[in-house]
């Protein structure tokens, strides 16, 4: 076991590697770079001026943008590796690090509370579509799993957003009251929080959970038809404790495996759905990152997002090889 | 392989064999397929929603630009189909009115003025063909009409059934035009990810060694990084200033350089599959040249396969454009697709008092639900011989 994890863990090192090289040249594709779009921004203030080459050419210096690709990488990456720093951010004249770390921090909350949203939901809903098959529950939740598989977060965010403003009277956006803004945390910070943590929690979760419900309904109904199930109904055994013993336990095993795609999913999806709830995550300010061309805010929240999600899909394995022991004797 | 029993016993059994026996696999597939109702009905409304597409300037009422000054944000106008008990469809038009405080605008049924609806009318030209394709000839191949299918008597009176957007065109004319894009930018994307990942797949399963590492470990790099924040990435790189076709070739390339690691995964699963396949090994031991191998025996068998697993993709795709587009960073006007409708939307003080503008969004999950329903039967289909 500790050999297996150990070999996922160093297989984490390359994987990074290569991520961060594809990242780089992603952000390096737009043409021009933060100077060029600043100046342009400036122009456009200050209706056509014009700026001399050398002032350009000395930004372009100040940024360390002059600079060969390979230079700049290597100075970026080694920086984030050596000194877990994660360069600057030219849009606000400040370290990266902290709005990087504020706003995934942030991510990380939302991400994992639509998480148990989607376990919660989706494990009991599962079980009783497969136990009573062709019910009117049964039809009714995949019904419910297809429109949720077929609708994107974003339109949920906004017929919510919609619903609510006109039934409820009130804004879904943010995911602090105004007076909590920009107060330190505290109890009532909280309370405040987990106050409009929902609205998020229940948009991301509704795809993954309509996925999920349909894995665990999947998986338990191979189960049910199994002899031992049989044998275990035969022996007298009552039939919730019959079904919560083996093959809910079975059928455990490969929904444990999803974690390593609802994860991605939830954290991609998050980005969109933050940007529509205008939420203090990621999405929004790395809309405008790259937008701006704020090259080192934009790859380190890519960077931290594929980490977040490759420590995701380690943890399912593990998790997964911890349930399963023929998983590990296969793989090593 | 079935469709390759001896000649023989075809000939002399053909009345007391099982039909099933004889079928070919597509015939197989398609009865497999037939009794997949929920797909069945999906293969309909995709037609038609294709169909009225590529007929859009027939099938909406008015030109996608078409816009009238009294009109803008206009809610949906109510159809009275009789008038007087005679069958004569007309809608009233209506009064503007402006807070001079809020500069809101407020709307009033005129019931003194009825614009007179009609089937098969003339109005605002519009060609049909192949005039959307940026090739030099090919673009010639279209006509230019003026019949629509339903909309005012009078080509200059305006017409709003499900509302107007904030310029005063009409969005059932934007949406239906606006299909055009959408529709086809999944099919497009797919297209491209379907030969990178056949091409790349295939040399992996093929070449093995450190090119088939290679090329998994890129499609597991790949897929560790988010979809949409890449994407986004990606799609900032794509110049605002482009000429909106190249617009449109851009985000199909930024969809499908993502889109191909599924397609890769599934074919060269296939392919290595298909090698412990008793009749491929017969083959290679008849001595059947490689590549006849690969295009004659290998890929049909499992092209059903990857047409399921590519329809499949298409409505991720689908959602992908519109996702982009929305956020602003996609296509932008003037070119119409559901997501940059959708754009129009994404402030919560503009849905609020004109919720129409989310009606590209029921679109966006009826053509969604159509395309899974449709991979789901094809899937299921794809392997008739289980």
């Amino acid at each position: 076991m500790l050999k297996y994890i150990l070999k996922r863990l160093l297989y984490v090192i390359p994987t990074m590697f290569i991520i961060s090289i594809v990242v780089f040249i992603t952000i390096q594709l737009p043409p021009g770079d933060f100077v060029t779009q600043m100046l342009e921004n400036m122009r456009n203030q200050s209706s056509g001026a014009t700026w001399s080459p050398e002032f350009e050419a000395a930004m372009r210096q100040r940024y360390g943008l002059n600079e060969p690709m390979h230079v700049q990488y290597y100075k970026w990456a080694s920086n984030i590796l050596l000194r877990g720093d994660f360069g600057y951010s030219f849009m606000n004249d400040a370290p990266a690090k902290k709005l990087i770390l504020d706003r995934i921090g942030m991510t990380m909350v939302v991400a994992f509370s639509s998480f148990i949203f989607t376990w919660m939901v989706a494990l009991p809903i599962g079980v009783l579509s497969a136990v009573k098959q062709y019910s009117l529950a049964d039809y009714f939740f995949s019904f419910i799993g297809f429109i949720g598989l077929a609708t994107p977060g974003f339109l949920i965010a906004l017929v919510l957003m919609y619903l609510a403003f006109k039934y409820g009277g009130v804004s879904l956006s943010g995911l602090f009251s105004p007076e909590y803004e920009g107060a330190p945390w505290s109890f009532g910070k909280v309370i405040d929080l987990m106050n409009h943590l929902w609205i998020p929690m229940i948009i991301l979760g509704v795809g993954g959970t309509a996925g999920l419900i349909r894995v665990m309904r999947a998986n338990l109904l191979d189960e049910l038809n199994k002899p031992y199930v049989e044998a275990a109904r035969a022996k007298g055994l009552p039939e919730w404790k019959m079904l919560i013993k083996y093959p809910i336990r079975q059928a455990m095993n490969p929904f444990v495996s999803t974690i390593g795609w609802i994860l991605p999913a939830l954290i991609a999806g998050e980005a969109l759905v933050s940007i529509v709830l205008n939420l203090p995550t990621t999405g929004p300010v790395l809309l405008n990152a790259l937008l701006q061309q704020d090259m080192f805010l934009a790859a380190g929240f890519l960077m931290l997002l594929s980490f977040l999600t490759i420590i995701g899909s380690l943890l399912s394995d593990i998790l997964l090889a911890w349930l399963d022991p023929r998983i590990r004797y296969d793989d090593v | 392989m079935l469709n390759r029993l001896p000649q023989v016993f075809k000939r002399k059994n053909v009345e007391d064999t099982p039909k099933q026996l004889v079928a070919s696999q597509w015939q197989l597939m398609w009865w497999k397929f037939r009794k997949h109702h929920l797909a069945l009905i999906s293969l309909v409304i995709i037609f038609a929603l294709y169909f009225i597409s590529f007929f859009a300037g027939f099938f909406a009422p008015k030109a996608m630009d078409t816009y009238y000054r009294g009109y803008t944000s206009a809610p949906p106008m109510r159809i009275h189909w009789f008038d007087d008990g005679r069958f004569a469809p007309f809608v009233y038009a209506f009064d503007q009115e402006t807070d001079p405080l809020t500069y809101r605008r407020t709307y009033t049924i005129n019931e003194e003025e009825k614009i007179r609806l009609g089937f098969f009318v003339r109005g605002d030209s519009y060609l049909v063909g192949l005039h959307g394709i940026p090739i030099n000839p090919i673009d010639k191949i279209a006509l230019e009409l003026d019949w629509h299918l339903f909309g005012t008597v009078d080509p200059d009176q305006p017409f709003y059934p499900f509302g107007a957007d904030d310029v005063g065109r009409d969005m059932i004319s934007r949406l239906i035009y606006g299909s055009q894009v959408s529709l086809s930018i999944g099919m497009v994307s797919v297209f491209l990810s379907l030969i990178l990942g056949i091409f790349l797949g295939g040399i992996s399963a093929l070449m093995g060694g450190w090119i088939d590492n290679f090329i998994q470990r890129m499609i597991e790099v790949i897929k560790s990084i988010p979809d949409i924040p890449l994407w986004m990435a990606l799609a900032t790189a794509v110049p605002a200033r482009w000429d909106p076709i190249y617009v449109y070739f851009g985000i199909t390339v930024v969809l499908s350089l993502i889109g191909w690691t599924g397609m890769a995964r599934v074919v060269r699963g296939k392919f290595v599959a298909l090698r412990e396949e008793e009749f491929i090994m017969s083959a290679e031991l008849d001595g059947v040249p490689r590549v006849r191998l690969i295009f004659k025996h290998m890929i049909p068998s499992f092209m059903s396969h990857i047409i399921a697993s590519a329809t499949l993709a298409i409505p991720g795709m689908i959602l992908g454009e519109s996702a982009l587009s929305f956020i602003g960073i996609g296509l932008r006007d003037p070119v119409v697709s559901w997501g940059v409708m959708l754009n129009d939307a994404l402030n919560i003080a503009a849905i609020a008092k004109y919720p129409w503008l989310m009606l590209p969004g029921v679109a966006l999950v009826i053509t969604v639900l159509a395309f899974n329903f449709l991979g789901d039967g094809l899937r299921d289909a794809a392997d008739p011989y289980h």
